[in-house]
């Protein structure tokens, strides 16, 4: 992330637009416009060098919302759009937003060849368990069961986990937050926004109107220090209200165990985030409520060549080998014959 | 027409062996897809060119890399058409045609002129090699043949003979008939070895053995025409008088992919294409990623929409955007196409047309696509369309294509197809210097905080290009309707309906800023042929053929499509009969009829091959009648 210090310091409201915010009151996608505001001014890139790019859907109205350069494209497509964009344009900061439904139903292609070629960009996934925005059909991260106006005996495919995904498709920065924990989720855009490569962030995000509380388990303060887990780099994975219970691993499989009585940290899983083998990440993503603690913080977070990168040195390559093109000699290469 | 009964003049050479003199040839190579066909036909075509000749090429080969060998459905042709005259087509009929095995001699067969000259490889004509082809009696011992120079020739037997010295095996030896076949072709119309020998060098000479045995191969064949008395008589076509100028051989894909570095370096972008492998588009993609130096940057997508909407991210940047793609995978960007269009973005779409629907007939051309590339996307959704009418013509056509797309903010679709862009002719060299400047401006930061409009126009009606990293610039753009001036989201009635206008308004302003349309032929009278993209040369070479008879017949050629030329309407109306052949069921007809009332007769053929000049001249004759 290119940093320039003679900027003017900016503050969140120098990242809004002057257009009016249209989502829902009390809708989820507000807390993660004004993380991001909170974020930006913080990285140290300029608001011109700034683009958001969407899809379709009540997230993908985002862009609207920020004060930088914006493509609120077509349905799924961002990540294409994005790609496009980071390639051509390497000065770029360019973050994607994007759904459950936009990104891992009719864009699930796109998501996942952007996530391998590991451009430079920055995906963040808000996953309310539903489609909004075309009134509450239920979506591809939807639990089985879930009744819904286009499933009204319930959904009977089974539901993706958007991390495992984004690990199986060679993900090099996967991580996970919250709407309300607003203090985590602006830790966890920072932390994508500095990574170099591909970041994706997976955002829980209520959506009050039609999946009203699908993330209550996560976001209640009753019970979230039971159903969630903080990731940290290096350490052991413990839990709960008082802190006395850790995930430890039996085979290949987590199991929940108490400390004490026998069991000491050093028993316990420890985060490894830049392990170079997706296996350890992999199997966070998997665990899911209510049998486990759901994973928040950083999956994973490593290093690997990036494609914009790679595209741009084979560029660079080929001019030093070859020289800057000549359109005579490109047209007279090969057998010529001259008229008199 | 076309095929090579012009003056003939004896030449004594050697001793027993003359030379004629002829205008034009045109010769086919068949045989199986794995014989090579294909190179045969590119050698003798560079030959030709670099003796001077004019020349007009289709390739024609399977959609299957390799269907079982000795069928029908494996055979793999090209047709080179050679002339001392300017021709515009690879001929209707064949003077001499090379056929491999028995499934290319049943197949190829109904195109060579009678009393045409027929080289058989008599080797594959065993039991199984006929019976597979659909024969029931071998067709060189049942006297079907009698209208044809039969030349039955044991090139399998001769080739390996000729290498066997090389120890090769024996698939490995087999694999040089292509090039004694070639030999003896070169023989035939006297042509000289050398420029194959180079290429021989330069594909195998890392493989010497390999190298030595097609050079051996190539030189039998020469041989056994030169010193056999299985011919009589050798041809030669005289050099064409082209205008003065340096030449090469060009193909369709390849003059696009030029055309759009050239275009680049006119207006002084850096190009992106992002695109997805589809027959018979890939070589344009293949070519640009071989010109990186040119600051070229090629992205081999995902999917089609992946395709374009990299292209639309990368516009947005301020790239010179590009993609590529042929019917189908045209199919899928249409969605992509109506963002560019709503966002106001300069975009190249390229469809190499195929025969359709669906998957269709990848690898054999037809110009299906026109109506759905004027009217494939919802909504009103207006895209200047325009269209090469020849290999050389794409170079042309690709830039005018980004000039219009920069000076009016707007997605352009160029339409080519299979035929043109796998075929070949002559092209002269232009001088690059002479290109001129492409204007492209992006907008700086505005002077006194002047707030920035992205809907805001200039005279020609189209929107500031400015893109990220200009400060005070900072916009959204997206495929949700836009205000007029502002840009921003709006949904109110007056406005929908205002855009729409000013969209469709914008697009068909063109007009005044591309030439007006011209004719060859009389300026009025009974019969006006309209033709587009790549009917061109047997419309106009069918045209000139019947004025040579004193008929009254003009020849318009479209290359642009939407809008059509300002003079377009009225020039219909000078003619008493308007003639539209085209390689589909009547789209530019149904256009003409409903843009202005004119009773156009259709031509239309949709068999996957271009038209032959005959099937023209013969229904300008009906209609004259």
């Amino acid at each position: 992330m290119a940093t320039d210090t003679s900027l003017p310091v900016l503050s969140p409201n120098d990242f809004a637009s002057d257009q009016d915010v249209r989502w829902c009151p009390g809708c989820g996608d507000y807390s993660i416009l004004a993380q991001m505001k909170k974020v930006l001014p913080t990285l140290g890139v300029p608001r011109e060098k700034t683009v958001f790019v969407s899809g379709i859907g009540c997230s993908s109205r985002f862009p609207y919302y920020m004060n930088t350069y914006g493509i609120h494209s077509i349905h799924g497509r961002a990540p294409a759009v994005a790609t496009g964009l980071k390639s051509s344009r390497p000065d770029l900061s360019v973050w994607v937003i994007t759904g459950d439904g936009d990104g891992l139903s009719i864009g699930g292609n796109h998501l996942m060849h952007a996530i391998r070629r590991n451009l430079d960009i920055n995906i963040v996934l808000f996953n309310n368990r539903i489609y909004g925005l075309t009134k509450g059909q239920y979506s591809p991260t939807s639990p089985l069961g879930k009744v819904t106006k286009s499933t009204p005996m319930g959904a009977i495919d089974n539901p993706l986990h958007p991390l495992s995904i984004a690990i199986g498709c060679e993900g090099t920065f996967v991580a996970r937050s919250i709407d309300t924990n607003i203090k985590h989720l602006g830790m966890v855009l920072k932390r994508a926004a500095e990574h170099r490569g591909t970041s994706f962030i997976e955002v829980y995000q209520n959506c009050n109107v039609f999946n009203d509380g699908a993330f209550d388990y996560a976001t209640d303060r009753e019970t979230k220090a039971d159903t969630t887990i903080e990731l940290e780099h290096g350490k052991p994975l413990i839990f709960g209200k008082n802190r006395d219970k850790g995930i430890r691993l039996n085979g290949l499989n987590p199991e929940i165990v108490p400390l004490g009585k026998g069991v000491s940290e050093d028993d316990l899983l420890f985060h490894d985030e830049r392990a170079p083998e997706p296996s350890l990440a992999y199997l966070l993503s998997r665990m899911s409520h209510p049998e486990f603690p759901e994973p928040i913080g950083v999956f994973r977070a490593v290093d690997k060549p990036m494609y914009d990168q790679l595209l741009n040195s084979q560029i660079a390559e080929a001019r030093k080998a070859r020289g800057e093109g000549d359109l005579q000699k490109l047209f007279t290469s090969g057998d010529t014959w001259r008229v008199e | 027409m076309a095929t090579s009964t012009g003056e003939t003049v004896e030449v004594s050479r050697r001793v027993g062996k003359a030379v004629r003199e002829l205008v034009a040839a045109t010769v086919r190579f068949c045989g199986d897809s794995g014989d090579g066909m294909q190179l045969a036909g590119t050698q003798f075509t560079n030959t030709s060119a670099l003796a001077g000749n004019d020349i007009a090429t289709f390739p024609d080969f399977p959609a299957e890399i390799r269907a079982p060998r000795g069928t029908k459905a494996g055979v793999s042709g090209f047709q080179i058409h050679f002339a001392s005259k300017e021709i515009f087509t690879p001929g209707d009929q064949v003077d001499s045609l090379v056929a491999m095995n028995p499934a290319a001699l049943i197949t190829n067969l109904a195109d060579l002129v009678h009393g045409g000259i027929l080289i058989i490889n008599k080797d594959a004509f065993d039991d199984k090699g006929i019976k597979q082809a659909g024969y029931t009696e071998n067709p060189l011992e049942d006297g079907s043949l009698g209208a044809y120079q039969l030349f039955p020739v044991e090139v399998t037997r001769l080739t390996r003979l000729a290498v066997e010295e090389l120890g090769l095996g024996q698939k490995e030896s087999d694999r040089c008939r292509n090039f004694y076949a070639m030999g003896l072709v070169f023989w035939l119309y006297d042509r000289s070895l050398e420029p194959t020998l180079r290429y021989i060098e330069a594909k195998f000479g890392k493989r010497p053995e390999i190298a030595e045995a097609n050079r051996r191969a190539l030189r039998a064949g020469y041989n056994y025409g030169d010193t056999t008395e299985a011919f009589a008589s050798q041809y030669r076509v005289p050099r064409a008088n082209l205008p003065p100028g340096l030449y090469r051989n060009v193909m369709g894909n390849e003059a696009t992919a030029w055309g759009l570095i050239a275009a680049a370096k006119r207006s002084n972008c850096e190009l992106f294409l992002g695109s997805y492998p589809i027959t018979p588009a890939s070589d344009i993609l293949h070519e640009l990623a071989r010109h990186k130096n040119f600051g070229v940057r090629t992205f081999q997508a995902e999917d089609e929409i992946a395709a374009i909407t990299s292209a639309i991210g990368a516009a947005f940047g301020g790239a010179m955007a590009i993609t590529t793609s042929s019917g189908p995978g045209i199919a899928l960007k249409q969605e992509g196409m109506g963002l560019a269009v709503m966002t106001e973005l300069p975009l190249l779409i390229i469809n190499v047309q195929r025969g359709g629907p669906s998957t269709g007939l990848p690898t054999k051309t037809e110009q299906a696509d026109l109506l759905q590339a004027m009217c494939g996307r919802n909504g009103e959704c207006p895209i200047p369309v325009i269209a090469a009418r020849s290999p050389a013509d794409c170079f042309d056509v690709a830039q005018e294509a980004w000039r219009i797309a920069t000076r009016y903010m707007t997605p352009v679709i160029m339409l080519t197809d299979g035929y043109i862009a796998n075929g070949s002719e002559p092209w002269r060299v232009p001088d690059a210097s002479s290109l001129e400047p492409i204007e492209v401006k992006h907008p700086g930061p505005p002077e006194n905080g002047t707030p920035f409009m992205p809907y805001a126009r200039d005279e020609r009606l189209s929107r500031p290009w400015a893109i990220p990293g200009t400060p005070g610039l900072m916009h959204r753009i997206g495929g949700l309707e836009k205000q007029d001036i502002t840009g921003n989201v709006n949904y109110e009635p007056a406005n929908h309906q205002h855009m729409v206008n000013l969209r469709a308004k914008k697009v068909a302003d063109i007009a005044k800023d591309i030439p007006l349309q011209t004719v060859s032929g009389p300026e009025r009278g009974k019969l006006l042929v309209l033709s587009w993209g790549g009917t061109y040369g047997a419309c106009a070479t069918a045209v000139r053929d019947v004025q040579d008879l004193g008929l009254s017949v003009a020849h318009a050629h479209l290359r642009y499509l939407n809008p059509f030329p300002a003079n377009l309407g009225e020039l219909l109306k000078r003619y008493e009969k308007v003639l539209v052949p085209e390689l589909n069921r009547g789209q530019l007809r149904l256009l003409v009829r409903a843009e202005f009332l004119v009773d156009a007769i259709g031509l239309n053929k949709v068999q996957g091959k271009p038209f032959s000049v005959f099937e023209i001249v013969d229904k300008i004759h009906e209609l004259l009648e």
